[in-house]
C-alpha cells in the first residue's frame, strides 16, 4: 500500500522572490540558473563578476543574509525568500562611497577592478566580525579572493584603513 | 613649464565607477535579442578529424546555429601572421575552426549559437566528432627528438624558426678563456590568468550597416582593421571597443583568436547580437600561454670575475602555431646581456612547435628567461671564484657614462638594442640598503646553527620598453571646460584614465578630474597599435603630451588675439585662461572653446560673460582663418619612438627554506626600479607589486602540467595555484630615475618590470639558503616537492 | 561552465527528502552546502538527473551535545559550528580542524555532513571523524543505521552510503579527559586541500606517560588512514625523540604509492608525513592537561 506522504514535485523552472539591496524582485528562473548569472543577466546587477565558476577566485562573492558566499556555487532558486547584498548595495551611482570603498580608493587597492566587488563584500563581512584585524589575519581572511593585478599589499593597507574609518564612523554614531 | 600633476600620486579617475561595481566589462553587456555562443574544443592534442555530425545539436530547441569549418566560406583562412621575420621560415597560424587537423587540446572545432550559454553547452555535448588520434609532441624534448611526432606534417623536425645573432667573436674568446662553464637551464610554461577571461559581443546593425564588437582585447585597432578585411567592410563601418578589461597581461594582445572571427561571423549571419564569454576551463586551453624554453649556455670569464663571452643555444616552445611570430625568443636573445658589458655573445634559438596551446607574450615576454640565464651566470661566476655575488655584478656593470650602450642586436621592433640611459650600481646600492645585505651573512650563519636555512637572492634586469611603431592621441576642450581625450591604446588596470589626464592637466591648467579619457574605442580614435610590451604610458603618453601642447598653443594664440596681449603673457591655471598680471582679463577654458568656434552659440552664464567681456572684435576676413588650424580647441598628436628605451631594476629577497618539506617563506622582499620619470608613483608601484606577485606565482606556485598525450593536468584553479594574499609578501620599493632622452616625458615603461627578475632571484635565494647542500637551481618553476627531490639528490 | 539540466526538488521535511531519495536515489545528488557539488555540476563532471536540495529541511539544522559525543545535524554549517559556544568550550579540536577548511566564504555554506559524505581523502573532517572513532547516521525510507567512521570511508570519494540514504547526523565523540590534541597539515596555499595532514589525540596516564593515542592521516591514501601502528608505538612512552622518530617512520609506511599527483609524489608525502607526525605529536603532547592540574 502506498504511504500517505506527499512527495514534493520536481521541476525545472521556479518562481522566486528575493530581496537584494533592499529591493524585492520576483522572477521565474530555470532551476539550473546560477545565482551569479541571475544577478548579472536577469537583474542586470553586473557589479558581481564571474572569474572561475568553481568557487576559488572569489570574484562572485556576495552577502547572503549578511554572510559572504560564492554566488557561482549557488542556484538562483536557493535564495527564494532570502536577503542578498551585492556591491551595488554599498553605494549607488550618485551616493558617496562607502568607507570601505573610500579606503580602497585612497590606498590604490584596485587596478582592473574585476576582483574588487568580491573583495569589498568579503572585507565588509570580515570587519563586521573582526573590527580590528592584524595584518596576518587580514591576509588569511583575504586568501579566499584572488587578485592578479595588485599583489595584495595595497588591498591589505586598504583593509586597515577601512577598519579605521568604520570604527570612527561607529564612534561618531554613538 | 612647471608641472603640477606629473609625478604626483593622484587618485584614480576610474575608481569611483569600478568600486561601485559600475564598470562595463564585456560580459556586462546585454543587448536585446542577444544570442550566446559556446565552442566545441578538441579533446586530443593531435588528431585527424574524420567526421563531424552536428545534426542532433542543430535540432536541440533553443539552438540557432552550429558552425563547422565547412560553413565558414571564404572566412576559412589561416589567421594573419602578425609579425613576419626572415628567420621564421615555417610560420603556421590557426584556422577559425579546425578543418582536418587538431593540434592542441582546446583547439576550436565547432561553434554553437543558442538562446543561452546553458543551452549552447547542452548542444556541444550533442555534436558527434570522430577523431583519429595521432602521436603527440608533448614537450620541447619530444618535439626535438629525432623521430619526433610532427605537429605540422609539412614542417620538418617541428622547426618553425632558427634565429642566430652574434656580436663579436664569442667562439674564439671562449676557446681562450681561463674559465668556461656550460649549463642547461630551463623554464616551463605558465599562464597569465587574468581574473576576467576573454569575451566578445558582436552586433551587426542593419540600419547603419555597421559591425560593432566589444572585445576583451589589448589591441582593438588591429582587430578592427582585420575584421574589415575579413568581412569585406569599409573600415569606418567596423567599430571595435575594448571596454573595461579585467586584466590583460599579454595574451589579450592577439589576433585572431578564432572566437574573434566566429562571433562577428555569427552575428552577421544570424542578424542578432552574439556573445561569447570564455569560461575558466577554456581559458586554460584556449588562451595563449608562454614561458617554455630550454637553454644550453656556455659562459667564459676571467679570474677577476669579468664575463668575457656567452654562447646561448636555446629551444623555444611556440605551441601548435606561431600567431605572434617569434617575438618572445627575440626578446629573450636581446635581453640576455642585461646590465653587463658583454662584447662577445652568440645567441642561437630554435623555435619548435609542440602540441600545446599556442604561445604569445605573457608579462615579461621572454625577459624572465633571459634574466634567469644571465643571473645564474653571475651567481655561477661568483660561486666558482668564491666572490660575493653582488661584487661580481658590480664589476661587470655598464657604467653611467657609457650610455647610450649598443648591445649589438636587433630588438623586437627592428631597431637597435641600444640602452638609452641607466645607472645600475646606484639601484643595486639602494637594494643592498633595503635588504641590509652587508649584515646578512652573520644572520644566516646564526640561523644555520639553529638548523634554519635562510638565503638572500638578487636578480637584475634591463628591460626594453616603449617600442613603436607609434601611438596617437586626440584632445578636445569641450564647451563646459572639461577635456575629452582619446587614444588607441587600451586599459586593463594601468590607470590610463588618470595618468594621461595628469599629462593633459599640466598643459591646460586644469585638474586631472576634469579630463575624460577614452581608450581602446576605434570610433573615438582609430590610429595606433595597442597596450603591450610596457609601452602605453610612454608612447601614448607622449602622444597625449604632444597633442596637449598643440591645444595649449592654440589656446594661447586665440587668447592673445582675444585679449590683445602677447602670447608669452598668457597663462593657463585653475581652469582659466588669463593675462599674466591682469587676471580679470580671463575666460574659462570652456568659454575659450566656445570662442574658438565661430558658429557656436551659447547659453546662460557663458553667453552673459562672453557678451560682457571686452574682447577684441573680429577682424575683417574669414571667421576661421587658415592659421587657426581648424575650429575649436582640439588637436591630434602622434609619437613614434626612434627605438626602444631601456628601463632597469634589481629585486632581492630573503627567504627561509624548510629543508624537510621544501616549503619556502619570504621574510623580506625589496625592489629598486628605474623607469625614468614617473607620471604617477602610486600607479607605478602598484604595477610592480602586481608583477612581483605574478613572478612569485610563476616561480613557486603556478605550473602548467601536461602529460605525454598533451593532456593538460592543471587546468582549474584547484591545480593551477595562483598565490593569495597569504603567500605574497609585502614589498619595499625604491626607485632611481634616469630619464629617457628619447621621448618628451622622459619616461620608460614599467608594466612588466615586476615579474621579470623573480625567477632569477628566487633561484639565487634558494641556492644561497641551501648552500650547505651544494644545490644549484637550474629550472623554474620550482615547487616544494621538486625542491625536496633536488635536496634528496644533492644529499 | 554551466550546470547540465536536472529536475530539482526542495523538500521541507526529512520524510519528503527521504521519499525523493528513495524514488530517485541512483540518479540523484543531494545538495546541501554545494561547495563540492556545485563545481562538479558547473564542470559537468556530475550529471545527476535529479537534484535534491535539503537546505530547507529545518529539522536537520542542529548542534547538540550528547553524553558521549557532539551531534551535528546534516545542515550544521562549518562556519556555524566554528562559532558555536558549545563546540568552542567542549570540542575545540573540531574548531581547530574546521579552520583549515577552505575560506570563510566556503565555510559559510559548506556543511560538516556534506564534507563527510563527499569523502575526499585530502579533506580535514573525514580524517577527524576517523581519528575520534566517530559515527555517521544514515537514514532512508527503510530506516536508520549508524555507521562507524572506519566502515564509512571505503575509497576515493566512495562511502558505505546506499543510493537512497541520506547522512542525517554526524557524531564526534568527546576527547578523553586531559587529552592533548593537534591538527596539522601541509597545504600549498592558505585554504587549499592538504598534501598531507594529521589529527592526533593523546591521552596521558597518571604517571605522565602516554596512555593512549588516536591518530589519523589525510592525503596519504584513498581514504583517511587510522594509524594503529603509530598508536601502539606511542602507548606507554613519554614521547621522547626515539618514540617520535619511530612514530614518524611508521607513519611514512602508511603512505600509499597511488597518492602521487602533480603536486606531490608519494615519496614526498612520506617526507611530509614524517615531519607532520613529529610536529603534531609534540604539539598534542604539550597540550595535554595533567591530572594534578585538574581539567
Amino acid at each position: 500500500m502506498e504511504k500517505p506522504v506527499s512527495i514534493p514535485e520536481l521541476f525545472e523552472t521556479s518562481t522566486i522572490t528575493v530581496t537584494i539591496n533592499g529591493r524585492q524582485y520576483e522572477r521565474q528562473v530555470p532551476v539550473r540558473l546560477l545565482l551569479s548569472d541571475f544577478l548579472r543577466h536577469e537583474l542586470h546587477l553586473t557589479g558581481t563578476h564571474v572569474g572561475c565558476e568553481h568557487g576559488v577566485c572569489g570574484c562572485c562573492t556576495i552577502l547572503l543574509d549578511g554572510e559572504a558566499v560564492r554566488s557561482c556555487l549557488l542556484l538562483a532558486v536557493q535564495v527564494d525568500g532570502r536577503t542578498l547584498t551585492t556591491i551595488e548595495g554599498l553605494a549607488g551611482p550618485q551616493e558617496p562611497l562607502h568607507p570601505i570603498q573610500q579606503a580602497f580608493r585612497e590606498q590604490h587597492g584596485l587596478q582592473c577592478g574585476f576582483c574588487t566587488p568580491g573583495i569589498i563584500l568579503s572585507v565588509h563581512a570580515m570587519l563586521r566580525d573582526k573590527p580590528e584585524p592584524t595584518e596576518e589575519e587580514i591576509r588569511h581572511e583575504l586568501s579566499g579572493n584572488l587578485c592578479r593585478c595588485t599583489g595584495y599589499q595595497n588591498i591589505v593597507e586598504a583593509v586597515k584603513c577601512a577598519a579605521k574609518y568604520l570604527s570612527e564612523q561607529k564612534r561618531e554614531g554613538q | 613649464m612647471a608641472t603640477r600633476w606629473f609625478g604626483a600620486s593622484v587618485q584614480r579617475n576610474e575608481d569611483p565607477r569600478l568600486l561601485r561595481g559600475q564598470g562595463t566589462y564585456v560580459d556586462d553587456i546585454d543587448l536585446p535579442e542577444m544570442l550566446h555562443a559556446a565552442v566545441l574544443r578538441s579533446p586530443y592534442a593531435r588528431a585527424k578529424i574524420v567526421r563531424i555530425d552536428a545534426s542532433a545539436a542543430r535540432n536541440l530547441p533553443g539552438v540557432h546555429l552550429v558552425l563547422t569549418a565547412e560553413d565558414l566560406g571564404d572566412v576559412l583562412e589561416p589567421s594573419p601572421l602578425l609579425i613576419p621575420h626572415q628567420a621564421l621560415t615555417h610560420p603556421r597560424t590557426q584556422l577559425p575552426l579546425a578543418l582536418k587537423d587538431v593540434r592542441y587540446v582546446g583547439e576550436a572545432v565547432a561553434f554553437v549559437v543558442a538562446e543561452s550559454r546553458y543551452i549552447a553547452e547542452d548542444a556541444l555535448e550533442l555534436i558527434d566528432v570522430e577523431y583519429e588520434p595521432l602521436p603527440v609532441a608533448h614537450s620541447l624534448e619530444a618535439a626535438s627528438a629525432s623521430e619526433a611526432a610532427l605537429v605540422h606534417d609539412d614542417v620538418p623536425g617541428n622547426v618553425a624558426a632558427q634565429l642566430v645573432q652574434t656580436v663579436g667573436e664569442p667562439d674564439e674568446v671562449i676557446a681562450n678563456a681561463p674559465h668556461v662553464v656550460r649549463e642547461t637551464l630551463r623554464m616551463e610554461r605558465g599562464a597569465a590568468m587574468p581574473m576576467e577571461c576573454r569575451g566578445i559581443v558582436a552586433r551587426w546593425d542593419r540600419y547603419e550597416e555597421m559591425l560593432t564588437c566589444w572585445i576583451s582585447t589589448q589591441g582593438p585597432i588591429a582587430i578592427r582593421n582585420g575584421l574589415a578585411a575579413i568581412f569585406h567592410l569599409p573600415e569606418h563601418k567596423v567599430r571595435v571597443i575594448a571596454p573595461d578589461i579585467g586584466g590583460g597581461f599579454g595574451p589579450k594582445i592577439m589576433l585572431f583568436y578564432p572566437e574573434e572571427i566566429l562571433v562577428p561571423f555569427a552575428a552577421i549571419r544570424s542578424g542578432r547580437p552574439v556573445k561569447w564569454i570564455e569560461d575558466r576551463r577554456e581559458n586554460f586551453i584556449a588562451t595563449n600561454q608562454e614561458r617554455g624554453q630550454i637553454h644550453e649556455v656556455t659562459y667564459a670569464f676571467d679570474d677577476a670575475g669579468m664575463l668575457l663571452a656567452v654562447r646561448d643555444v636555446f629551444l623555444h616552445d611556440t605551441g601548435a602555431y606561431t600567431p605572434y611570430g617569434i617575438i618572445v625568443p627575440i626578446i629573450t636573445a636581446c635581453s640576455l646581456p642585461g646590465p653587463y658589458r658583454i662584447k662577445h655573445y652568440a645567441s642561437a634559438c630554435t623555435v619548435l612547435y609542440t602540441n600545446k596551446v599556442p604561445v604569445s607574450p605573457y608579462r615579461g615576454a621572454g625577459r624572465p628567461h633571459a634574466v634567469f640565464v644571465m643571473e645564474r651566470i653571475m651567481d655561477g661566476i661568483a660561486r666558482e671564484l668564491q666572490l660575493d655575488r653582488l661584487e661580481v655584478r658590480s664589476r661587470n656593470f655598464i657604467r653611467p657614462d657609457e650610455f647610450p650602450w649598443d648591445v649589438g642586436l636587433v630588438y623586437q621592433d627592428g631597431g637597435p638594442t641600444r640602452y638609452d640611459s641607466g645607472n645600475y650600481q646606484a639601484a643595486l646600492d639602494k637594494l643592498k640598503a633595503l635588504l641590509d645585505y652587508d649584515n646578512f651573512s652573520a644572520r644566516q650563519a646564526e640561523a644555520r646553527k639553529q638548523g634554519r636555512y635562510l638565503g638572500i637572492g638578487v636578480g637584475y634586469y634591463v628591460e626594453g620598453t616603449s617600442i613603436g611603431p607609434y601611438e596617437g592621441a586626440h584632445i578636445r576642450v569641450e564647451a563646459d571646460g572639461r577635456v575629452f581625450a582619446a587614444t588607441g591604446v587600451t586599459t586593463q588596470g594601468q590607470a590610463h584614465q588618470t595618468v594621461f589626464a595628469q599629462i593633459i592637466a599640466d598643459q591646460l591648467g586644469i585638474t586631472p578630474q576634469e579630463v575624460m579619457v577614452t581608450t581602446g574605442d576605434t570610433q573615438a580614435f582609430h590610429w595606433g597599435v595597442g597596450t603591450f610590451a610596457s609601452r602605453a604610458a610612454t608612447v601614448a603618453g607622449s602622444a597625449m603630451h604632444l597633442a596637449a601642447v598643440k591645444v595649449r598653443e592654440k589656446i594661447i594664440a586665440l587668447a592673445a588675439e582675444l585679449f590683445e596681449a602677447a602670447p608669452q603673457d598668457i597663462e593657463l591655471a585653475n581652469g582659466n585662461v588669463f593675462v599674466k598680471d591682469a587676471p580679470h582679463r580671463a575666460l574659462t577654458l570652456g568659454q575659450m572653446a566656445i570662442k574658438a568656434n565661430p558658429l557656436r552659440y551659447t547659453h546662460g552664464e557663458n553667453a552673459r560673460k562672453l557678451a560682457a567681456m571686452d574682447l577684441a572684435a573680429a577682424r575683417p576676413g574669414p571667421a576661421l582663418p587658415q592659421e587657426r588650424g581648424g575650429p575649436g580647441l582640439e588637436a591630434d598628436g602622434f609619437y613614434s619612438p626612434p627605438h626602444a628605451s631601456f628601463a632597469s631594476g634589481v629585486h632581492g629577497a630573503i627567504i627561509e627554506v624548510d629543508s624537510h618539506t621544501g616549503q619556502v617563506t619570504f621574510l623580506k622582499y625589496a625592489a629598486v626600479h628605474d623607469c625614468g620619470r614617473l607620471i604617477n608613483p602610486m600607479v607605478v608601484e602598484g604595477q610592480i607589486r602586481g608583477g612581483v606577485a605574478q613572478g612569485i606565482g610563476g616561480s613557486f606556485f603556478e605550473r602548467l602540467v601536461y602529460d605525454e598525450e598533451g593532456q593538460p593536468l592543471s587546468a582549474t584553479f584547484m591545480d593551477y595555484l595562483i598565490p593569495t594574499a597569504a603567500e605574497i609578501p609585502a614589498i619595499a620599493i625604491d626607485h632611481i630615475e634616469t630619464p629617457s632622452p628619447l621621448n618628451p616625458l622622459g619616461v620608460k615603461g614599467a608594466g612588466e618590470a615586476g615579474v621579470i627578475p623573480v625567477p632569477a632571484l628566487f633561484a639565487s635565494a634558494i641556492d644561497d639558503a641551501l648552500a650547505p647542500f651544494h644545490l644549484r637551481v637550474c629550472e623554474m618553476p620550482l615547487h616544494p616537492c621538486l625542491l625536496y627531490e633536488l635536496l634528496q639528490k644533492s644529499g | 561552465m554551466k550546470p547540465p539540466r536536472f529536475q530539482y526538488g526542495a523538500p521541507s521535511t526529512l520524510q519528503e527528502a527521504l521519499e525523493l531519495l528513495g524514488r530517485h536515489g541512483p540518479d540523484a545528488k543531494v545538495l546541501a552546502g554545494g561547495q563540492s557539488l556545485m563545481p562538479l555540476l558547473n564542470m559537468r563532471l556530475a550529471t545527476p538527473a535529479y537534484l535534491i536540495d535539503i537546505n530547507r529541511v529545518a529539522a536537520l539544522d542542529y548542534i547538540t551535545a550528547r553524553e558521549d559525543y557532539l551531534a551535528l545535524g546534516a545542515l550544521a554549517r562549518q562556519r556555524q559550528v566554528e562559532r558555536s559556544t558549545v563546540v568552542q568550550q567542549r570540542h575545540p579540536l573540531v574548531i581547530e580542524t574546521i579552520r583549515h577548511i577552505g575560506h570563510t566564504q566556503i565555510r559559510n555554506r559548506g556543511t560538516i555532513a556534506g564534507s563527510i559524505a563527499h569523502a575526499d581523502p585530502a579533506a580535514e573532517l573525514p580524517t577527524l571523524l576517523t581519528c575520534l572513532n566517530g559515527e555517521v547516521v544514515a537514514t532512508s525510507t527503510r530506516g536508520q543505521r549508524v555507521i562507524k567512521a572506519g566502515d564509512f570511508f571505503q575509497g576515493y570519494l566512495t562511502t558505505a552510503l546506499e543510493p537512497d540514504e541520506l547522512v542525517t547526523e554526524v557524531r564526534f565523540p568527546w576527547l578523553p579527559s586531559h587529552a592533548g590534541r593537534a591538527f596539522t597539515e601541509f597545504a600549498r596555499r592558505s585554504g587549499d586541500y592538504a598534501l598531507a595532514g594529521m589529527v592526533a589525540v593523546l591521552a596521558p596516564a597518571p604517571d605522565g606517560r602516554c596512555l593512549s593515542a588516536q591518530i589519523s592521516y589525510l592525503g596519504i591514501s584513498s581514504t583517511p588512514v587510522r594509524a594503529s601502528t603509530v598508536e601502539k608505538l606511542l602507548s606507554g612512552t613519554s614521547l621522547d625523540d626515539k618514540a617520535l622518530n619511530e612514530s614518524a617512520s611508521a607513519a611514512a609506511q602508511l603512505v600509499d604509492d597511488e597518492v602521487s599527483d602533480i603536486h606531490a609524489t608519494a615519496d614526498y608525502r612520506r617526507a611530509l608525513t614524517m615531519e607532520l607526525t613529529k610536529r603534531a605529536l609534540q604539539a598534542a603532547w604539550r597540550s595535554c592537561t595533567r591530572t594534578e592540574k585538574g581539567a
